[in-house]
């Protein structure tokens, strides 16, 4: 396999890659260097992978294999993940403002969610993957998937509703 | 798409049975601005929130370079091979390569004829050479006999030395 047809082969889904990586570890840096991680992981098996089906599927999982083993070696080692969004607590109030926004807001609500739902609300919501790719991805039965996805959503939107009402009340 | 509708849809999408086509009509739906130009009821607000977000966090897009480089290989090693081959060929072409010493036989008539000429010319010139090297060795001689009274002038110097002693002539 030549670096061409790797490129080619890796173009479809080295977003989605990023992204998984990004919700899971949140700093954008992190999830570049996962994404170059898993991406090398597959160069450097560029002739086993030639083998495999389903090769989409196969990084999605190393992806989240990866991004979780860094978050938990960084608890291990007491270090916490440096991020973007970060907010110290005596913010003012312009940022307080901007987190209102709502990408902003429901970032942090989804930050908030256990790992699993991040995960799969990442899979299903965003990258919009069949129940069946998950199942693939996380070895987890579709029902199992259906009742977590069910409730990060409704997790979600009672936050937001809370929110919403809040703000008009 | 009309109200009810859509709440069943969200319905189905809270308990996760909706299909990927599903929840695609809800994200048109919710993301059109066509449909919320009065703002939606207010229970559907935190959908709309819900649906723009996933829009949106798939526009993010992995900017950095594919580490797919091929691992750098040194060359140095096959240069220094490909080096020795050409010098190995050298040595080949010149020690098999070149034809052994001519003979005179081998030469022409006309170039025998140049030989012979360049020999007889070489030949007279270290004639002259003995001539004028025999006169040479009769200065040689002279030279020797030069040296000899050279020795037997010491003679002389040492008798001197002897005179002085006994005359005792005064330091100056």
């Amino acid at each position: 396999m030549t670096q061409a047809d790797f490129v080619k082969m890796v173009m479809p889904f080295k977003d989605k890659v990023f992204r998984l990586a990004k919700r899971l570890l949140v700093s954008n840096e992190e999830a570049e260097d996962a994404t170059q991680e898993v991406l090398l992981k597959l160069w450097n098996n560029k002739q086993q992978i030639a083998n495999y089906n389903n090769i989409e599927a196969f990084a999605m999982t190393m992806t989240k294999n990866y991004s979780l083993d860094r978050l938990k070696s960084k608890q291990a080692q007491n270090l916490k993940i440096v991020h973007s969004n970060y907010q110290d607590s005596n913010r003012s109030l312009q940022k307080q403002a901007e987190l209102n926004d709502s990408v902003a807001l429901i970032s942090k609500m989804i930050e908030q969610l256990p790992e699993q739902q991040k995960i799969i609300v990442q899979l299903r919501d965003v990258e919009q993957y069949e129940f069946e790719e998950i199942a693939e991805m996380l070895t987890m039965n579709e029902t199992a998937i259906r009742v977590t996805l069910s409730r990060a959503r409704k997790t979600l939107r009672k936050q937001l509703t809370e929110m919403h009402n809040y703000g008009t009340a | 798409m009309v109200p009810h509708e859509i709440e069943q849809l969200l319905e189905k999408y809270d308990n996760a049975q909706t299909s990927t086509q599903e929840e695609q009509q809800l994200r048109d739906y919710f993301t059109n601005p066509d449909n919320h130009r009065d703002g939606f009821a207010q229970h559907l607000e935190p959908y709309r929130a819900m649906f723009g977000y996933f829009t949106n966090a798939k526009q993010e897009t992995f900017t950095k370079a594919l580490p797919v480089q091929v691992p750098k290989r040194s060359y140095v090693y096959q240069w220094i091979g490909a080096a020795a081959v050409v010098a190995i060929m050298f040595g080949i072409f010149f020690q098999f390569g070149n034809p052994g010493p001519k003979t005179l036989d081998s030469l022409t008539a006309e170039e025998q004829l140049v030989y012979y000429q360049t020999r007889e010319a070489l030949g007279l010139l270290s004639t002259k050479f003995n001539q004028s090297a025999s006169n040479v060795t009769a200065l040689n001689m002279v030279g020797n006999h030069l040296d000899k009274g050279m020795e037997k002038a010491k003679y002389i110097n040492e008798f001197s030395k002897a005179t002085n002693k006994i005359l005792k002539q005064p330091k100056n």
